[in-house]
């Protein structure tokens, strides 16, 4: 185990995207704030989703995630591409960095992206509402293994892609009809039952129903199910993307 | 001992394309080995095996000992190399690209010194703190070798390090891998420029079409050309006088213009002699005469077909 290089890949990672903080951090909470402004003042005293629970606060903590898991794919799929296609990449692929090492580095730092950001978007809700935390843990182990998730698919889409249009394909195809149809604004029970069930069969509705009752306390289903689901979904990407990896698939000819 | 480098008989195919063909051939340790050959030779396949960026169809390489494939960490931690293209990361500045790729290999602070070294005697210190996209083409060529020697590799890959350069830099580079070769690494440089190869390299090997043609010493490989040229300039255009000559001798005119000619002669075969005395006897008045000896030049244009880039 190349312990040093590990950790050397993952700080690079995090660097990297610290260095360009305002597009990488402060952009991404704008848009939350402005997503906010719109949907909490026009549709806050019309809507009640949850008994007793505000649209406002129904909101929040799905646009907080949706942040996170965005975020959280953009990081490795743009710092990977762009090492791609700048020929950069042969740094790394030089060293003595193993393909788990590579994946880890890159995930971990994602994790990191999405949950700066996500802590950012929930200081700028204080504006609209104090959300209370109902289980840190809940919340904290749904916005890692969400990161998780999306940076792991960020880096497949990286690694497949030949051009930036097919990392804009992935994102405006794969990753954000999965964001926007997973209850982020609304409850799915609330959409006809067809879409009602297949809305089932997308993981972000676990990730964002079980990041949510650790605001709310209350969720559509039960958030140890949803960790289950998450997390097997963890094991199916990461298992896609290290073998992606170790073959060397479109980095190594 | 074993060799710094062993290649055992490498084929690499993409689809229809055979780009190496059986390649097979050892670098001993401290030897300044050249890899020549003329555009699409294989030569940058070849060394992107020995890094591990492309996976070969068959075949072996080991460095210092180590299969790339089976024990590609110890492998790479022997190796540095200085790829092709002006790659860099445009996030970072000289120093910490630096201290990146030093970490990349498990070294941490206690390098710093080396990294330190590296970017003086590459002269790049005014520019340690410069972010990498402001830099020249030549100080990120610099920048590209300081990233290979960062982890102190026994085998030093330069593939055509001196491409684009200006001449002091090449001058620069030169220097350094002539005084990295006296510490004891192994270098292996690929090149366009066959005067490069010939003033550096102790030993040749040059690839055409994925195939290995010549593997000697480059003082073997001089004397595989056994021609000389001769360049006799006359007093006066000799061009209807030279008409008159035998055939055995208009054979051996290599190029004329109007009062000059170059003659190319085998050094065994056809003795200079025999030649002035010809050109004497048909009234033709020498005033000049200058020897030419051959170069890689011409083994690498006779081994080739083919011309090179210079």
């Amino acid at each position: 185990m190349n312990n040093r290089g590990f950790y050397t890949l993952f700080a690079k990672e995090v660097w990297r995207f610290l260095k360009v903080w305002v597009q990488t951090i402060l952009a991404p909470v704008v848009t939350v704030f402005l997503y906010l402004l719109v949907f909490a003042s026009v549709l806050s005293d019309n809507i009640e989703v949850y008994k007793g629970v505000g649209y406002t606060e129904f909101l929040i903590p799905g646009l907080i995630m949706m942040a996170v898991l965005q975020n959280a794919f953009a990081n490795s799929s743009s710092s990977l591409f762009q090492a791609k296609q700048n020929g950069s990449i042969i740094f790394i692929l030089l060293s003595p960095v193993s393909s788990m090492e590579f994946y880890l580095a890159y995930v971990l730092a994602s994790i990191v992206r999405g949950i700066c950001v996500g802590i950012g978007v929930w200081v700028v809700t204080f504006i609209f509402t104090i959300s209370f935390v109902y289980n840190l843990m809940m919340i904290t182990g749904f916005a890692v293994l969400g990161s998780g998730i999306l940076g792991a698919l960020g880096l497949i889409a990286s690694i497949w892609a030949d051009k930036w249009d097919h990392i804009s394909a992935f994102q405006n195809f794969v990753i954000l009809p999965l964001s926007f149809l997973s209850g982020v604004f609304f409850s799915i029970e609330s959409l006809p039952p067809f879409w009602s069930k297949i809305s089932y069969f997308n993981p972000f509705f676990y990730l964002i129903d079980g990041f949510r009752f650790g605001f709310l306390g209350v969720s559509e289903i039960s958030p140890y199910f949803s960790l289950m689901i998450g997390s097997l979904f963890f094991l199916f990407v990461s298992a896609v993307c290290t073998a992606m990896l170790k073959s060397g698939y479109k980095l190594r000819a | 001992m074993c060799p710094a480098v062993k290649i055992s008989k490498i084929n690499k195919k993409y689809g229809d394309l055979h780009a190496l063909r059986d390649i097979n051939f050892s670098i001993g340790e401290n030897t300044y080995f050249g890899l020549l050959g003329p555009n699409g030779a294989g030569k940058s396949t070849l060394i992107n095996i020995m890094a591990g960026l492309v996976i070969p169809t068959s075949g072996a390489i080991e460095i210092m000992g180590y299969n790339v494939s089976t024990m590609w960490r110890r492998a790479r931690m022997s190796v540095g190399i200085v790829p092709q293209e002006l790659v860099y990361d445009s996030f970072f500045t000289v120093r910490e690209m630096l201290r990146l790729q030093s970490g990349y290999f498990g070294y941490g602070p206690e390098n710093y010194p080396w990294i330190d070294q590296l970017i003086e005697s590459l002269r790049l210190t005014e520019k340690s703190g410069e972010n990498l996209q402001r830099l020249s083409g030549g100080m990120k060529r610099r920048v590209l070798i300081a990233q290979a020697l960062v982890h102190k590799p026994r085998v030093i890959v330069l593939d055509e390090p001196t491409a684009g350069v200006d001449v002091e830099l090449r001058q620069v580079l030169w220097d350094l891998t002539r005084e990295l070769h006296k510490e004891g690494h192994t270098i292996l440089l690929t090149t366009h420029y066959i005067e490069e190869a010939e003033a550096l390299c102790q030993k040749i090997a040059i690839l055409d079409k994925g195939r290995m043609v010549a593997l000697e010493t480059t003082k073997d490989l001089l004397n595989r050309y056994p021609y000389r040229l001769f360049n006799i300039k006359f007093s006066e255009d000799v061009s209807v006088r030279l008409e008159a000559l035998p055939d055995s001798l208009k054979k051996l005119v290599v190029s004329f213009k109007k009062n000059r000619i170059t003659l190319k002669l085998h050094r065994e075969k056809e003795g200079i002699g025999d030649v002035l005395e010809a050109l004497i006897s048909a009234g033709i008045h020498i005033v000049d005469i200058q020897t030419d000896e051959p170069g890689l030049e011409e083994v690498f244009r006779a081994l080739t077909g083919e011309h090179s880039d210079e």
